[in-house]
C-alpha cells in the first residue's frame, strides 16, 4: 500500500500568477499527511524557489514530487539555457535575472542558495543549451 | 473549556441544503449531509462567512440577549470602535457612550481605550523582538483560530498580547470593583460586539486562561435602541470618551498597524485574502515586513456580521470622526500592572485537525487513496455531493463520513451499468407460461425507459459543455 506519492507539475513559463501553484500544492498534501511544521516549511521554501526559478530562467518545465514516509523528493527538470557557472550561482546575492523581473520583487539572487539551505541534499545537473534537472530530498 | 466552541451554528428548520455555505466556506467546513448543512467544528473558525452567504438565513450566530444585564448588581458596556462607525454625523462618541448609560448600563468603558494600551505594548514588543518578525496581530480571534489549525510555523509569530476587548475588560471590572465594593461576580462587563467570532473568544479564549468579559451583545440588537436614546442626549453630556485617533482606528483594517508607527507592515481583511497572506507568509515572501495584521472580515471590525452599516460607509464614518480627536488618550503608565494586563498567560498550541488519518502512514495511505480517487471523480466540483469539491468528497471518503456513490456522476455511471447488467440477466431468462412472457415483455420495457432517460441526462451534460 505505501508506494512512493508521486505528484507531476508542469510549470508554464513567464507567468508570474501561476508561480507558486505547484508549491502550494504540495504544502497543503504536505499538511494532510501531519508531518512536522518544520519539513512541510522547509518543501515548501525549496520548492516555491525552484519553481519560481523555472519561471524566470527556464522557459518553465516539469516537476515530479515523490512522497514517502521517510522522505520528500523533488524533481525539477527545464530545458531552459542550462547553468553556466554553478558555483557562481550558488553564491547569495548572485543573480542573472533581468531587471523586469527584479523589478517584480524577485531576482534577489537567494533562490538556488537557500533551495540547499532549507533541504537536506541537493543536486544540480545542467547541460549548457539542453537544460537543468535539480533534485532536492528532504528527509522526515 | 472546549476547545472548539463555536458561536457560528445552523437552522436546520431553516436550512434547505443548497450549496452556497459550502461552496463559500474558507476552511471548508460545511457539508450538505441528508439534506441539511453540517458544519464540522474543528474546520470551522467563526468567521461567519456562511452567515452572509446563505440566502435562506440558517446560519446564524450566538450571542447574550439584554435582559443579561438583570441579573449584575452593576454593569458596565464596552463598545467596539466598530460600534463608532454605524451612525450618521456622529461628531462626538460621548453621545454614544452617553446613550449607553441611558439604556442602562451603569458605566462605560471604550474597547478603543485599552487598544490604545495594545498598541503601545506592540510597539514595545517589536522593539525587543526584531529576531523573530513579522509578529501578526492576534485582535481578530477567527485570524488566530485559522493560524492554529492550519499554519503552524507561524504560531511563533503571533503576537502575544491580549486583544483591545479582554484588556478593556479587566480594566473596567477593576475599576467597578474599587468604585462601588461589590464582588466581581456582581458586575457585569457586556461587550457591544461586531462579530460572533468575538462571543467564540469570550467562550474559549486563546492567549489567556478565562476571557473578563461576561456577555457578549450583538451591535445590530443594540443599534435600534441606541438610535432613540442618542436624540435624546442634549448639549450637556457627561465626558466618557477616554480615546484618541489610534484606538478608534482600530475598528478598520489597517487601524491596528497605523498605532504602531511604522510604515513597513501589512494590513489584509477578508477571509480569503487573509489566508493568501499567511501561505506566503508561510514560505516566507516577506521576510522585511516589521507587523501584519489580519482581519477576517472585509474592512476589517466594520465588516463583521452583526453591524448593521455597510463597512466601506461605517470606515468613511470613522475617518470622519477621528479628525479631530487627539492622537491618543490612554497610556500603559496610567494604569498599575498594565504589562500584567496585556500580555497573554498561555500560549497557541497547533491543532492538525486537516491531517487525513491518526498517524503518518495512515495519513500517507490515505492521501494515496485521495490521489486515486480524485483522477476517479469528475472535477467538476459541483457540490451536489455535499462537499464543496471533488477533492474535498475524495478526502470524505477516505475518512470514511462519505462514499463514491455520494458523487452523482458516479452515481450514474453505475445506474447505466446496472441496467445493462439487468437488461442482460432478462435476456438469458427461461420462460415458460405466457403470463411470464407478458411479465418479462413489461421489465424490459421498463429498463428500456429507465436507459433511456439517463441517456436524456447524458445528451443533456454535453449540450452544457458545448
Amino acid at each position: 500500500m505505501n508506494d512512493a506519492i508521486v505528484l507531476k507539475y508542469q510549470i508554464s513559463p513567464d507567468d508570474f500568477t501561476r508561480a507558486g501553484e505547484a508549491s502550494s500544492d504540495v504544502k497543503g498534501k504536505l499538511k494532510q499527511l501531519g508531518i512536522s511544521p518544520e519539513a512541510v516549511r522547509k518543501v515548501a521554501i525549496a520548492m516555491y524557489e525552484g519553481e519560481i526559478n523555472m519561471v524566470i530562467h527556464a522557459n518553465g518545465g516539469e516537476i515530479v514530487v515523490e512522497i514517502t514516509p521517510a522522505e520528500i523528493k523533488m524533481v525539477l527538470a527545464d530545458v531552459g539555457p542550462g547553468i553556466p557557472d554553478v558555483e557562481k550561482a550558488m553564491k547569495a546575492g548572485y543573480s542573472t535575472a533581468p531587471d523586469e523581473v527584479r523589478n517584480l520583487g524577485f531576482g534577489a539572487g537567494m533562490g538556488l542558495p537557500n533551495m540547499k539551505k532549507y533541504t537536506d541534499d541537493m543536486k544540480i545537473e545542467t547541460t549548457i543549451g539542453v537544460g537543468t534537472t535539480i533534485t532536492m530530498l528532504v528527509k522526515l | 473549556m472546549d476547545k472548539f466552541y463555536h458561536s457560528v451554528r445552523l437552522d436546520q428548520e431553516l436550512c434547505k441544503g443548497c450549496i452556497n455555505c459550502i461552496k463559500r466556506c474558507p476552511t471548508q467546513a460545511i457539508r450538505v449531509r441528508n439534506g441539511k448543512a453540517l458544519i464540522n467544528a474543528k474546520f470551522c473558525i467563526d468567521c461567519g462567512e456562511c452567515i452572509r452567504v446563505c440566502p435562506h438565513h440558517a446560519k446564524l450566530a450566538v450571542y447574550d440577549k439584554m435582559d443579561m444585564m438583570k441579573s449584575y448588581r452593576y454593569t458596565v458596556a464596552l463598545p467596539a470602535p466598530s460600534l463608532y462607525g454605524q451612525f450618521n454625523n456622529l461628531d462626538d462618541v460621548n453621545i454614544v457612550l452617553n446613550a449607553l448609560q441611558m439604556m442602562g448600563f451603569d458605566d462605560v468603558f471604550e474597547v478603543s481605550a485599552a487598544a490604545e494600551l495594545v498598541s503601545e505594548a506592540t510597539r514595545e514588543y517589536l522593539a525587543t523582538h526584531e529576531d523573530n518578525l513579522p509578529i501578526i496581530s492576534t485582535a481578530c480571534p477567527s485570524v488566530v483560530r485559522l493560524i492554529r489549525v492550519r499554519f503552524p510555523n507561524l504560531i511563533s509569530h503571533l503576537l502575544p498580547l491580549n486583544p483591545p476587548v479582554e484588556v478593556a475588560a479587566l480594566l473596567a471590572a477593576q475599576s467597578a470593583m474599587e468604585k462601588t465594593g461589590y464582588k466581581r461576580e456582581e458586575i457585569g462587563i457586556f461587550f457591544i460586539s461586531p462579530c460572533p467570532s468575538k462571543v467564540t473568544y469570550v467562550k474559549s479564549p486563546l492567549g489567556t486562561e478565562k476571557s473578563q468579559v461576561d456577555h457578549v451583545l450583538a451591535i445590530k440588537d443594540i443599534y435600534p435602541q441606541l438610535l432613540s436614546r442618542m436624540n435624546a442626549v442634549g448639549e450637556e453630556r457627561e465626558d466618557l470618551a477616554i480615546s484618541g485617533k489610534i484606538g478608534v482606528s482600530w475598528g478598520r483594517s489597517g487601524g491596528e498597524a497605523s498605532g504602531l508607527f511604522t510604515d513597513n507592515y501589512l494590513a489584509a481583511d477578508g477571509i480569503e485574502n487573509v489566508i493568501r497572506v499567511l501561505e506566503d507568509l508561510e514560505d516566507q515572501k516577506f521576510a522585511t515586513l516589521k507587523f501584519v495584521e489580519l482581519n477576517a472580515c472585509n474592512g476589517g471590525c466594520v465588516g463583521g456580521v452583526l453591524t448593521v452599516e455597510n463597512p466601506y460607509v461605517a470606515e468613511v464614518k470613522l475617518k470622519r470622526l477621528r479628525k479631530y480627536m487627539p492622537v491618543a488618550r490612554s497610556h500603559m503608565d496610567m494604569q498599575e500592572n498594565a504589562d500584567k494586563l496585556v500580555s497573554w498567560t498561555t500560549t497557541v498550541q497547533y491543532e492538525p485537525v486537516f491531517s487525513l488519518g491518526d498517524n503518518l502512514m495512515e495519513s500517507f495511505a490515505r492521501l494515496g487513496q485521495v490521489e486515486r480517487l480524485c483522477k476517479r471523480l469528475p472535477g467538476l466540483d459541483c457540490g451536489s455531493c455535499g462537499a464543496p469539491t471533488c477533492k474535498a468528497l475524495a478526502e470524505d471518503i477516505v475518512r470514511g463520513q462519505a462514499s463514491e456513490k455520494d458523487c452523482v456522476y458516479y452515481l450514474r455511471d453505475s445506474l447505466h451499468k446496472l441496467s445493462e447488467e439487468v437488461s442482460a440477466l432478462a435476456d438469458d431468462m427461461h420462460v415458460g407460461d405466457k403470463e411470464e412472457l407478458q411479465m418479462l415483455r413489461i421489465l424490459k420495457e421498463y429498463i428500456q425507459r429507465i436507459s433511456n432517460e439517463m441517456s436524456m441526462l447524458d445528451s443533456q451534460e454535453d449540450e452544457g459543455e458545448k
